[in-house]
C-alpha cells in the first residue's frame, strides 16, 4: 500500500511539473522576480523626482517614458513592484493564516463552535470586501503598505475558512483519521500529524489564490484613492494616470504597463494554481 | 418555505446590523478625535481664502458635533444613529453641503441598476455557457481556459482604461466618460436613449468581459465533474445521447455557481466602483469616489451602508431564486 | 437452448500513464436465451469493467480485442452511433452506483420521458408515464413516485426504481452489476425476487448478475462464471460450481463460505492469502500462480497461461491441471 501511495504521489508531481501551464506561469512569474531584484540597478531618478523632459514617450533615457511632471515612470514602476509583492505576501499570508486555523478547528471541532464560527465567516462572506476596506482606509491618517495589506489579510480570510473547512470534513472522514482515534491520540496531536500534511497542497493552492486576490484588492484601494500614503504603487500610478488626463493625452506609457504588471503578475499565480489542481484532480486535466 | 425565508431574512438582518455597527464604530474607534480629523482634512482638501476657510471649518466642526454627537455617552450616540439611519437620515454632504447625503446617493442608484444587472446577468449568462462549452472540446479547453484565467486577473478598471484608450482615443468611436453627453437632458427619446447606450458600453463591457472569465472557469470545472458523475454514466449507458447528458450537467453545475454568484456580488461591486471612476459614470462608485478624494465622511459613510444593503438585498433575491432552482433547498425545508 | 451473448477472447484495458492496466484479458463465455447467467470474483477481478464494457465503454477503458455478438451482431465493432441505439432496448444495465444513478435536480418522471425519448420518439409523456406507473406498482412502489426527486427516496426505492427504469424499453440482455452489495438482507432478497419476476414477465430475457458474494448467485444463476485477475477461471452450472468445484481458486472461494446461504463479505475473500496480482504487468503464465496451493505443473503454471477448456459437458475450466495430459486431480 506505501508503495503505490509514494508512486501516487510521484504522479502528482510528474503532472505538475509537466504541466505548460506550470511552467508558462513559473515562468512569468520568474520574470517579474527578476525583474525585482536586476530592476532597481537601472533606476536612476526617484519616483517623485523631477527627471527629465515631461509626458515623453519610452526612450532609452526612460524606459517607460515619463509623465507630465516629468517623473520617470520606470522608477515608479520598478518601486512599486516591491510593495506589490509585500501586499501579496502578507494580504495572503494573513488571510490564509487566520482562515486556516479558523477553517480547520471549524470543521475538526464541529457542533455549536462550527455553528458559530461559519456564520460569523458567512456573515463577513457578503459583506464587500471593498466597502469594509474603504471604510478603514478613509478614517486611517497615514496609511503603510503593511498597515494596508494587513487589513486585506484581515478581511480576506473567509473565503480560505470556507474551503480549509470543507477539506477537513472531507479529509476527517477518511480512515487514517479515525484509527488515530481509536488510538486514542488528541486533537491537536491528529491534526497536526494526519491532517495538515495531507492539507499542506491544498493550503499552498489557496495561499497563491490569496496572494493574487490580495494584489488585485490592494491595486482597487489604490485606484480609488485610499491606497499606501507612504510610497507609490500600481493602483496609484494608474489612478494618476487616469486623474491627470492620460486617456486624453494619449500617455499610453503611463496607464498600459502598470496594468500589464498586475494582470500578468496575478495571471501568473493563477496558472500555477490551475496547474497545482489539475495536478491534483486528474478529472480536470485538459491535455 | 416560509422557515427557509424567515432564516435568510433573519440572517441578513444580522449582517446588515453588524455591518452598519461598523460603519458607526470603525470612525470612533480609530485614534484621535474624528470630527478634528475630518474638519483638519477637509480644510486642506479645500480651496479658498484663509479667512473664508476658518469660518466654514467653525461652521463645520459645530455641524459635526452635533452629528457625531461626541459629548454624550456611546450608547445614546449609537442609540441616535439607527434612529437616523431607519428614517432615512445619514447626514449632510460636505463636498456638495448642503445637500442631504441620502439624496445624493439615490440619484445614482438608477445609473448603477442599469449598469450593474445587465452586466452581471449576462456576464453570468454567457461565461457559464462558454464555460460548459469549453469543457467538450480538450482543443477549444487548451486556448479557453489560459483565457479565462487571464481575463480574471484583470483589474476591472485597467480593461476599462484600455477600452477608453482604444474605443475613445485612438479609434474616437465612443465618448469617454459620463453617462450621457453634456448637451443632453434625460428623456425618453430615440435621440437620447442612443446617446445613454454610446456612453453605456464601454463600462458594461468593462465589467461583463473580466467577470465572464470567473464565470467561465468555475462552470468548466464544475460540469467537468457533473459529466463524470454517475447519473451521467448511466444515462449514457442507456443510450442518452451527448446533448442530453450535457444538459442534465449543466443544469446541476449551475446551482454551485448560483450560489458562487451571492458570494461573488462584493467582488464585482468593486470592480463597479473602479470602473466608474476611469469613466467618470455617475453611480455610487464615482460618488464614493468623490467623497474620498473630498474627504467629505458623511457620503463615504452614506455609500459604505447603501453598497451593502444593495449587496445584502441581491443575495436575499438569490436565494429566493434559489429555492425554487434547487429542490433539494424545498425537500429540505418541507420535511422539517 | 440458442446463445443470446457469445464473447470470444475479449479483452478491455484501461490506459493509464504508466501503462495499461489489463483488467478484462481474453475472456470468453456465452449466456444463454431466458437465463442468469451469474459472474463472481473478489473486487478487482474485472467481473464489473467486463459487464460495463459491454453496454458502454468509456475512457479510460479502452476496446483491446475480442468479440461479443449479441443476437447476431458483433457490438464490440459497433460505432458509437449504433451501441447507442441497442443501448436500454437491446441491452441494459442496472448499475452499481443505483443510489445516484439518478439527478437530483429532476423529478423520476421526467427521467423516464427524456430517456425513452432518446430512443423511442411516438412514445407520448403520457404513455411512457402510465407505463413507468404501471411497472411500479408491480413491485410496490405508489404513483406518487413518479413526481417525486430521487432525493426524496429511501435507499431500497431508489434501488427499485432504477431497476424499473432500466427494463422499461424490456431489453433482451440485462447487466445487473453488484446490485445487492449496498442493500439490507431483506432488501437484497427483495430485488432477487423483483428480478426474476421481471424475467418471468418477459420484461428481460436473460441477466448478467454481477456480484462478490457467490450465496446470492446460489438463489437466483443458472450458470455461474468465476473470474480472478481478469481471467476466466471456471464456468459451470451453479449446482455443480457450489458443490463441487474444480478450479483451485473456486474451491478456495467457496470454501471460505462458512454455510450457504450466508453472506460473505469482500473481507472474507482475504483469507485466501497474499493479493491478486499487479493487472499494469501481469505474470506470464497463470495469474493465480502466486496463492495457488496446487501448482501442478510448476514449470508450466509459472510460465503459460492455461487456455480455457471443456473438461466436461458444459464445464469449463482454466487450470493446467485440468488439460489433457495433466488429468490426474480427481
Amino acid at each position: 500500500m506505501k508503495l503505490s501511495d509514494r508512486l501516487k504521489k510521484w504522479d502528482v508531481l510528474y503532472f505538475f511539473l509537466t504541466n505548460s501551464k506550470f511552467k508558462i506561469g513559473i515562468s512569468i512569474l520568474l520574470f517579474f522576480i527578476l525583474l525585482s531584484i536586476v530592476g532597481p540597478f537601472f533606476i536612476h531618478y526617484k519616483p517623485y523626482e523631477y527627471a527629465g523632459v515631461q509626458g515623453s514617450p519610452p526612450s532609452l533615457e526612460h524606459p517607460l517614458g515619463t509623465n507630465p511632471f516629468g517623473y520617470d515612470l520606470y522608477s515608479q514602476l520598478i518601486v512599486a513592484l516591491d510593495g506589490t509583492w509585500l501586499v501579496g505576501l502578507i494580504g495572503g499570508g494573513v488571510a490564509t493564516i487566520i482562515g486556516l486555523l479558523i477553517g480547520f478547528f471549524s470543521g475538526y471541532k464541529g457542533g455549536f463552535l462550527d455553528e458559530v464560527l461559519m456564520m460569523f465567516t458567512n456573515i463577513l462572506l457578503v459583506i464587500p470586501t471593498i466597502a469594509l476596506l474603504v471604510i478603514i482606509a478613509s478614517f486611517l491618517n497615514s496609511r503603510s503598505v503593511v498597515l494596508e495589506s494587513l487589513i486585506i489579510g484581515l478581511t480576506g480570510w473567509p473565503w480560505v475558512a470556507r474551503a480549509v473547512r470543507a477539506q477537513t470534513l472531507s479529509l476527517k472522514s477518511r480512515e487514517f483519521v479515525s484509527l488515530s482515534k481509536i488510538s486514542g491520540a488528541g486533537t491537536l496531536k491528529i491534526i497536526a500529524e494526519d491532517i495538515a500534511p495531507n492539507m499542506l497542497s491544498y493550503v499552498f493552492m489557496v495561499f497563491i489564490l490569496q496572494f493574487g486576490g490580495s494584489i488585485l484588492a490592494i491595486v482597487g484601494l489604490s485606484f480609488i484613492g485610499l491606497g499606501p500614503t507612504n510610497s507609490v504603487s500600481l493602483g496609484g500610478m494608474l489612478q494618476d494616470s487616469v486623474l491627470w488626463n492620460a486617456l486624453i493625452l494619449g500617455y499610453w506609457w503611463w496607464m498600459i504597463p502598470p496594468g500589464i504588471v498586475i494582470t500578468f503578475m496575478v495571471a501568473s499565480l493563477y496558472f500555477i494554481n490551475m496547474a497545482m489542481d489539475e495536478a491534483f484532480n486528474p478529472r480536470l486535466r485538459s491535455t | 418555505m416560509r422557515k427557509y425565508l424567515t432564516r435568510k431574512i433573519i440572517i441578513y438582518l444580522i449582517t446588515f446590523f453588524i455591518a452598519a455597527s461598523l460603519d458607526w464604530a470603525i470612525p470612533r474607534l480609530m485614534p484621535g478625535n474624528p470630527v478634528s480629523l475630518i474638519v483638519s482634512r477637509f480644510a486642506q482638501a479645500s480651496s479658498g481664502s484663509a479667512a473664508q476657510a476658518s469660518v466654514l471649518t467653525k461652521q463645520m466642526f459645530d455641524y459635526f458635533m452635533q452629528a457625531f454627537q461626541l459629548n454624550i455617552p456611546w450608547w445614546e450616540q449609537y442609540a441616535l444613529f439607527w434612529r437616523n439611519l431607519l428614517t432615512g437620515n445619514l447626514g449632510i454632504s460636505m463636498y456638495l453641503y448642503p445637500e442631504p447625503v441620502i439624496n445624493i446617493i439615490l440619484s445614482a442608484v438608477p445609473y448603477d441598476i442599469l449598469f450593474l444587472l445587465p452586466s452581471i446577468l449576462l456576464s453570468f449568462w454567457v461565461g457559464n455557457r462558454i464555460g460548459a462549452w469549453a469543457a467538450r472540446s480538450k482543443k477549444a479547453d487548451n486556448i479557453l481556459l489560459p483565457t479565462f484565467y487571464i481575463l480574471t486577473s484583470v483589474p476591472y478598471f485597467w480593461l476599462g482604461i484600455l477600452l477608453v484608450w482604444i474605443f475613445g482615443t485612438l479609434l474616437r468611436v465612443l465618448p469617454m466618460s459620463g453617462a450621457f453627453s453634456y448637451s443632453m437632458t434625460p428623456s425618453f427619446t430615440f435621440a437620447f436613449i442612443f446617446d445613454y447606450l454610446k456612453h453605456w458600453i464601454l463600462p458594461f463591457l468593462s465589467l461583463f468581459i473580466v467577470s465572464l472569465g470567473g464565470w467561465a472557469i468555475g462552470m468548466r470545472n464544475m460540469i467537468i465533474y457533473e459529466l463524470e458523475s454517475n447519473y451521467s454514466r448511466y444515462m449514457g449507458s442507456l443510450g442518452a445521447s451527448q446533448r442530453l447528458i450535457r444538459k442534465y450537467s449543466y443544469r446541476n453545475a449551475i446551482l454551485p455557481q448560483i450560489t458562487g454568484l451571492a458570494l461573488q456580488l462584493g467582488t464585482i461591486v468593486a470592480g463597479a466602483i473602479t470602473t466608474e471612476i476611469v469613466f467618470s459614470y455617475p453611480g455610487i462608485g464615482y460618488i464614493l469616489f468623490e467623497g474620498i478624494m473630498n474627504k467629505d465622511y458623511p457620503l463615504i459613510q452614506g455609500c459604505f451602508l447603501f453598497i451593502i444593503a444593495g449587496v445584502l438585498l441581491a443575495n436575499f433575491i438569490i436565494d429566493i431564486l434559489y429555492m425554487f432552482i434547487d429542490p433539494r433547498v424545498k425537500i429540505a425545508y418541507t420535511e422539517g | 437452448m440458442a446463445k443470446l451473448l457469445d464473447v470470444k477472447d475479449y479483452k478491455v484495458y484501461y490506459q493509464t500513464l504508466k501503462g495499461q492496466i489489463k483488467a478484462v484479458d481474453g475472456v470468453s463465455f456465452f449466456v444463454n436465451s431466458d437465463e442468469v447467467f451469474g459472474v463472481a470474483g473478489e473486487s478487482g477481478c474485472g467481473k464489473s469493467t467486463l459487464g460495463n464494457s459491454l453496454i458502454y465503454l468509456k475512457a479510460p477503458m479502452r476496446y483491446a480485442g475480442g468479440n461479443a455478438v449479441l443476437d447476431g451482431n458483433d457490438i464490440s465493432k459497433f460505432t458509437d452511433d449504433q451501441m447507442r441505439r441497442i443501448r436500454f432496448e437491446k441491452i441494459s444495465i442496472i448499475p452499481q452506483f443505483a443510489m445516484d444513478a439518478m439527478s437530483p435536480t429532476k423529478k423520476i418522471k421526467n427521467i423516464v420521458v427524456d430517456l425513452v425519448r432518446e430512443h423511442n420518439k411516438r412514445m407520448s409523456e403520457k404513455e411512457i408515464i402510465d407505463l413507468t406507473v404501471e411497472r411500479f406498482k408491480m413491485i410496490g412502489l405508489s404513483k406518487n413516485v413518479v413526481d417525486m426527486y430521487s432525493i426524496e427516496l429511501s435507499g431500497g426505492m431508489k434501488q427499485r426504481v432504477v431497476m424499473v427504469i432500466s427494463t422499461l424499453l424490456n431489453p433482451r440482455l440485462l447487466i445487473a452489476d453488484e446490485i445487492t452489495s449496498a442493500l439490507d438482507v431483506s432488501s437484497q432478497k427483495f430485488s432477487v425476487e423483483m428480478l426474476d419476476e421481471f424475467k418471468d414477465k418477459q420484461f428481460v430475457s436473460s441477466v448478467i448478475f454481477i456480484t462478490h458474494d457467490i450465496s446470492v448467485l446460489y438463489q437466483i444463476a443458472d450458470r455461474i462464471m468465476i473470474m480472478y485477475a481478469g481471467h476466466v477461471v471456471e464456468i459451470g452450472n451453479t449446482e455443480d460450481i457450489v458443490s463441487k468445484p474444480l478450479h483451485p481458486y473456486t474451491k478456495l472461494l467457496i470454501s471460505s463460505l462458512p454455510k450457504m446461504g450466508i453472506q460473505f463479505s469482500q473481507k472474507r475473500l482475504k483469507g485466501i492469502p497474499g493479493y491478486p496480482p499487479n493487472l499494469l504487468n501481469p505474470p506470464t503464465g497463470c495469474r493465480f500462480y502466486d496463492r495457488c496451493p496446487l501448482r501442478v505443473d510448476p514449470q508450466k503454471c509459472q510460465n503459460e497461461i492455461p487456455p480455457l477448456v471443456e473438461y466436461m459437458p458444459g464445464r469449463y475450466i482454466a487450470c493446467w491441471a485440468y488439460t489433457k495430459g495433466n488429468d490426474k486431480n480427481e
